[in-house]
Formats: structure tokens, C-alpha cells, sequence
């Protein structure tokens, strides 16, 4: 039964490089996107943090920011 | 018109979507995967080397796809002067160009079981490759330019060029003597070459390649906005 999935009647290899090539690309997009989002996230975070109070509560003022603060807390 | 699509209004949802699409995108794929390997059918002429089309075609649709709309969007941004039509197309480009690879690499994959050949410079190939390059071009872009209205004029004119080549990637196999197959599959008609039990995992493998490029254009839109944001809070 293994045996005949792992061959697929003599073409195991080209159907198993193909699946794994796709799943491996998808990994690898996923993985390099998420890290260039969390990078985002932290700089944004410490910038925020570097800021003066009264520059603090105007930029808190506005919906977007409070979102990524909110999501960087996740991370 | 374009003002609920200001980022600021729906970053909200888009920062919140992607952990509900990435658990959908697993179960569509997982059930997937299990049609396209295990439960569809052989070919009667390919025997088991058919499994390849469950990868290959729905990459080489969506890569398609999204070509076409990153020229749709290059429009709407010279013509509504809307700079997130840009943002838009540059988070939608980097799995437009991923799952042109896939296509290409799996359509060679699939290419030696049936045709004897890794390469054949076939029209459908070859325009195949031609639109990796205006991917490749259009993601460079991106890149190399630092001034931003000069960036959103080059990509612009780089998607508009390009997307003349979808149509030739279309008919190719029609105008021209290739060794591709011409397409079993007309969304235009119900008249399709393809049998059930091989359609149904087909389309579940085309959503789960659709539910990835939304999951993958969410978190990049999201890194494009907070680039802008972090430039806001230089400027404060």
C-alpha cells in the first residue's frame, strides 16, 4: 500500500518533487512575509515608545495606530 | 467613493483576518491534497503523472490572475490618483510571481513523463516565462526606486505592458502549433473535458491556492501600511 503510494505506478518522483516544490515555495513566502511583518511591527513599536508624551497622544489619536500597537503585543 | 477603502479604515479587519483565512487555507488544503493524491483517480493515458495538474493549473491560474489585476489596479491608480491601488498591487505581487514559479517549475515537472522534455521552447512556455520576467521586473521595481510617485509611474507602465502577454498565454495553445494541451476547462461554458472526479479536487485545490494568495496578501498589505505609518512617526 506504501509502497504504491510512494510510486505512483512509476511516476513518484515527478508527482512528489511537484507537490513538494509548491509546499516548500508556500513555506518559504509565508515565513519570509511574516518575518518582513513583524520587523514592521517592532520598529513601529520602538519608534512609538521614543516618542514624547505629547506626540504619543496625538498619534494614539488615530485608529491605525492603536491597531498595530495592539498587534504587536502579539507577536 | 474609494473612501471605506482608506487604510486606515480597514486595517482593523485586514490586521485581523489572516489568522481566520491561515486555519481555513490548512483544511482546504488538507482536504485537498487528499483528493488530488489519494482519492481522484489515474489518468487512462498519464496513469499517476496527472496529479501534477492539481498544483500546476491552479498556480498558472492564479499567477494569471493576478497579473491581470495588478494592470486593473495600475489603472485605477492613475485615473482616481489612489495610492493604495499601488499598495494594493505591490502586496498582491510577490505570490502572483511565487505561484508563476510554481507553474513553470511543476509544468516541467509534469513535462518529462509526458513530453520526454524538462524545456521545450513552446509558445505556452515561453510566454510563461515572459510573464516571470515582467513579475521579476515589477517586484524589482519596487526595490530600486526610492522616490514613490516615480516607483508607482515605472510599476504601472510595467503591469500594463505586461498584461498584453495574458492573452497571448491564453490562446497560445490555440494559435500556435505547441506541445501544451489546449485548455480542458472553459469558466465561460459548461462544456469541460474533464471528468467530475477529477474537477472536484481540482477546484479545491484552486481554493486552497486562492485562500493562500488572499492570506499572503493580507500580511504584506498589512507590512506596506504600517511602512507608511513608521514614515508618519518619523515626520512627527
Amino acid at each position: 500500500m506504501i509502497n504504491e503510494i510512494v510510486s505512483m505506478n512509476g511516476y513518484g518522483f515527478y508527482v512528489w518533487s511537484a507537490f513538494s516544490f509548491t509546499l516548500i515555495s508556500f513555506t518559504t513566502l509565508y515565513f519570509a512575509t511574516k518575518i518582513q511583518l513583524s520587523k514592521e511591527q517592532k520598529k513601529f513599536a520602538y519608534k512609538f515608545g521614543s516618542l514624547s508624551v505629547q506626540k504619543a497622544t496625538a498619534a494614539r489619536l488615530q485608529n491605525i495606530n492603536r491597531e498595530i500597537l495592539s498587534n504587536t503585543s502579539n507577536i | 467613493m474609494f473612501k471605506s477603502f482608506e487604510p486606515n479604515k480597514i486595517f482593523a479587519i485586514t490586521s485581523k483576518a489572516p489568522k481566520y483565512v491561515f486555519s481555513l487555507f490548512i483544511i482546504v488544503l488538507t482536504i485537498g491534497l487528499t483528493e488530488a493524491l489519494f482519492l481522484s483517480p489515474e489518468d487512462y493515458k498519464q496513469s499517476d503523472a496527472v496529479r501534477i495538474m492539481y498544483v500546476h493549473v491552479p498556480a498558472a491560474w492564479i499567477s494569471l490572475g493576478i497579473f491581470s489585476s495588478l494592470a486593473l489596479l495600475s489603472v485605477g491608480s492613475f485615473v482616481f490618483k489612489n495610492k493604495n491601488f499601488a499598495l494594493i498591487a505591490k502586496s498582491l505581487a510577490p505570490s502572483g510571481f511565487v505561484f508563476n514559479i510554481i507553474a513553470l517549475v511543476t509544468g516541467s515537472i509534469w513535462g518529462k513523463p509526458t513530453w520526454g522534455t524538462w524545456w521545450a521552447w513552446d509558445a505556452r512556455i515561453t510566454s510563461m516565462l515572459i510573464l516571470a520576467l515582467f513579475y521579476g521586473m515589477y517586484l524589482l521595481a519596487w526595490r530600486i526606486y526610492e522616490n514613490n510617485e516615480q516607483v508607482i509611474k515605472i510599476t504601472s507602465l510595467i503591469a500594463i505592458l505586461g498584461v498584453v502577454n495574458v492573452p497571448i498565454i491564453k490562446f497560445s495553445v490555440d494559435w500556435w502549433n505547441t506541445l501544451h494541451q489546449p485548455a480542458s476547462i472553459n469558466i465561460l461554458s459548461t462544456n469541460t473535458a474533464i471528468h467530475s472526479s477529477m474537477l472536484i479536487p481540482l477546484s479545491i485545490m484552486t481554493a486552497a491556492f486562492v485562500l493562500f494568495s488572499l492570506l499572503i496578501f493580507l500580511m504584506k498589505y498589512n507590512t506596506e501600511l504600517i511602512k507608511v505609518k513608521n514614515k508618519g512617526l518619523d515626520r512627527l
